[in-house]
């Protein structure tokens, strides 16, 4: 015990010993002297205060323009399904639902995938080609939104009608999962593209973390005879928390795709365990029904669920960041 | 199992894995070209000078343009420049040069917190905060959504940059006894300037690309409007107009329009990676 707050105790004064330099060359340091530094100090400090302001100002003001909703439904709005905005009746179960599904769905597809590619360009590619490759994958990243939603609409849409749905049809119908009749448009197609969305981040991050693991480690399961697979397996083990947080970050941009999900999940406020039907999701219902919301209640509830969207990406991003965090400080960077 | 037996599977095992892998990166690389490919045949007939110079053609009619849909891009973009680029920048400076603190902490922190917050929901939030109140969908509302988008990339790869400066560079402005500020703007920040520049471009070509901030806030224009406070057309909602409509011709456009967004998307992108590591790579 004694030794290791003595370990401790080294590290910290290891740590301090540096720290002196760097406090002097920062703002916040020993130098106070300067009146242009002070401004600039506080002018930079502003401007990052702008940055705070701003999120608690949209948290305050969703807050207070969804408090109708929120008083009138109360838990009610997330527990019912009935959406009705001729009598004004505001249940959000259906749009949570569709987002979870389909988010969820597209990590179930994306997560063995991305970890697929990421274990190729950390372990496998040779260095010249890594680059470029990983390059590629994340140009996906960078395709806007709504020009998946057109890819999805005129290409796969079309595809999934009259290829691939009446063959799930076919040879799973008897599953509820694939019970319907092929719309083309609908929850498959939504877990599709989402499915390509989020591929990229959760190939960059998986790869940056298996990077990270040192070589000693590959080394020595290849010198007790393991075949290169078995080493990666070590390699995975390791990388697994990191793994995770990559794919919990997916998730979030999941949950919040809007253009490219509301062009293909076919618009509907149904709960179905069927991928065939037409669903929403809450980004979806927004993109739809927000500019024609006419009455005060109506507008309300969306401004809800657009509350709730960001509480969720808030809660996915944040245990993302701790993980990240923890590999960061115990491997090194991971860009994420 | 023999020994051998088990040698033989450990190695099939082996193959096999390493093959999947390439297969998926295969999988991977074949979708993106799949999407270049279709955006390229399908928006062929379009991908002419009429698309960026003419107006759009009445309902019903062939041809014209999204000439007012580029300029209220442009509009909308710049006004998001207005103040997402200033904000982002000094907020970055101010994070590079504060390590410690709760303050700096929180703000990094709330800038990961807006880097993840759903396009639609700053939609939203630009809707009540300008839209209500001035009880009219604007341009201005739409260039509100797309700073508060760009803040955050602009702060992350601001600090970033900075952080990537030697800080021999520092030592040697205060060495000189050149004041701490003047040391950042003019050592530092010139040191740092392509990145962080082109930085500042990838969140351009972010705002760009994006649709759901502005469908109720900017709401589109079929005609011609560079008036701040009414509604204003931008390339993403004419796609997304244009691909809902039931006429092949206004489909086509709407691929030739995406066509020209990736080209500026990935011009932009690939800058920034080249830029990027040809300046930090040591």
């Amino acid at each position: 015990m004694s030794l290791s707050m003595q370990d401790h105790n080294d590290q910290r004064s290891g740590q301090q010993a540096v720290r002196p330099a760097a406090r002097a060359l920062s703002l916040g340091g020993m130098f106070r002297k300067n009146p242009g530094d002070l401004i600039f100090e506080n002018v930079t400090r502003f401007f990052a205060f702008i940055v705070l302001a701003l999120v608690v100002l949209m948290v305050y003001e969703m807050t207070v323009q969804s408090w109708p909703s929120i008083q009138h439904f109360g838990f009610s709005f997330v527990s019912s399904s009935d959406w009705d905005p001729v009598n004004d009746l505001y249940g959000a179960l259906p749009f949570i639902y569709g987002t979870l599904f389909s988010s969820l769905g597209a990590l179930l597809l994306a997560v063995p995938l991305s970890v697929g590619v990421a274990i190729f360009l950390s372990e496998i590619a040779p260095g010249w080609l890594e680059q470029p490759l990983s390059m590629l994958v994340e140009l996906l990243a960078a395709i806007p939104s709504i020009v998946y939603g057109l890819f999805g609409i005129f290409v796969m849409v079309p595809w999934l009608q009259t290829d691939i749905q009446p063959f799930l049809i076919e040879e799973f119908g008897w599953m509820p999962l694939f019970e319907g009749a092929p719309y083309g448009f609908g929850m498959l197609a939504a877990i599709l593209i989402l499915t390509i969305m989020i591929l990229p981040i959760i190939t960059s991050i998986s790869r940056d973390v298996m990077r990270a693991i040192p070589d000693t480690q590959r080394e020595a399961a290849m010198a007790l005879g393991a075949t290169r697979w078995e080493a990666i397996r070590i390699v995975l083990t390791g990388s697994k928390s990191g793994i995770l947080s990559a794919a919990l970050l997916g998730l979030g941009r999941a949950v919040g795709e809007t253009m490219a999900v509301t062009m293909v999940i076919g618009n509907s406020a149904d709960i179905s365990i069927s991928v065939l039907n037409p669903a929403h999701t809450m980004a979806s219902v927004l993109a739809n029904e927000f500019a024609e919301a006419t009455s005060q209640l109506y507008v309300s509830s969306l401004i809800e669920i657009a509350l709730l969207l960001f509480v969720m990406t808030l809660i996915l991003n944040a245990i993302a960041r701790g993980i990240v965090w923890r590999i960061t400080k115990r491997y090194g960077a991971v860009a994420a | 199992m023999s020994t051998a037996a088990l040698y033989t599977w450990r190695k099939f095992k082996n193959a096999m894995m390493l093959s999947m892998t390439g297969l998926s990166l295969l999988a991977v690389i074949g979708v993106l070209f799949l999407i270049l490919a279709y955006t390229v045949s399908k928006g062929i007939n379009h991908i002419n000078w009429d698309l960026i110079t003419q107006m759009p053609a009445p309902v019903g009619e062939e041809g014209g343009g999204m000439a007012n849909a580029i300029v209220g891009s442009l509009i909308l973009v710049a006004l998001g420049s207005a103040y997402g680029i200033p904000v982002g920048l000094f907020a970055g400076i101010y994070l590079a040069e504060t390590e410690k603190g709760w303050f700096a902490r929180t703000v990094r922190f709330l800038t990961e917190v807006l880097n993840g917050i759903p396009s639609i929901v700053i939609g939203v939030v630009a809707f009540i905060v300008v839209v209500l109140p001035m009880k009219r969908f604007s341009a201005l509302a739409g260039g509100f959504a797309l700073g508060i988008l760009m803040i955050p990339l602009i702060t992350r790869t601001t600090e970033e940059m900075i952080r990537l400066v030697p800080s021999s560079f520092r030592e040697a402005g205060l060495a000189l006894g050149i004041p701490r500020w003047k040391t950042m703007l003019f050592v530092i920040l010139p040191a740092a300037f392509k990145g962080i520049f082109t930085g500042i471009f990838l969140s351009i070509a972010r705002a760009i690309g994006e649709t759901a901030p502005l469908l109720f806030t900017a709401l589109g224009n079929r005609f011609w409007s560079t008036e701040l406070d009414q509604p204003i057309a931008s390339m993403t909602v004419f796609i997304y107009d244009y691909a809902r409509a039931p006429f092949d011709d206004w489909n086509q456009q709407a691929w030739a329009a995406s066509f020209i967004l990736i080209m500026l998307v990935f011009v932009l992108n690939i800058i920034f990676r080249f830029v990027t590591r040809k300046t930090y790579t040591a």
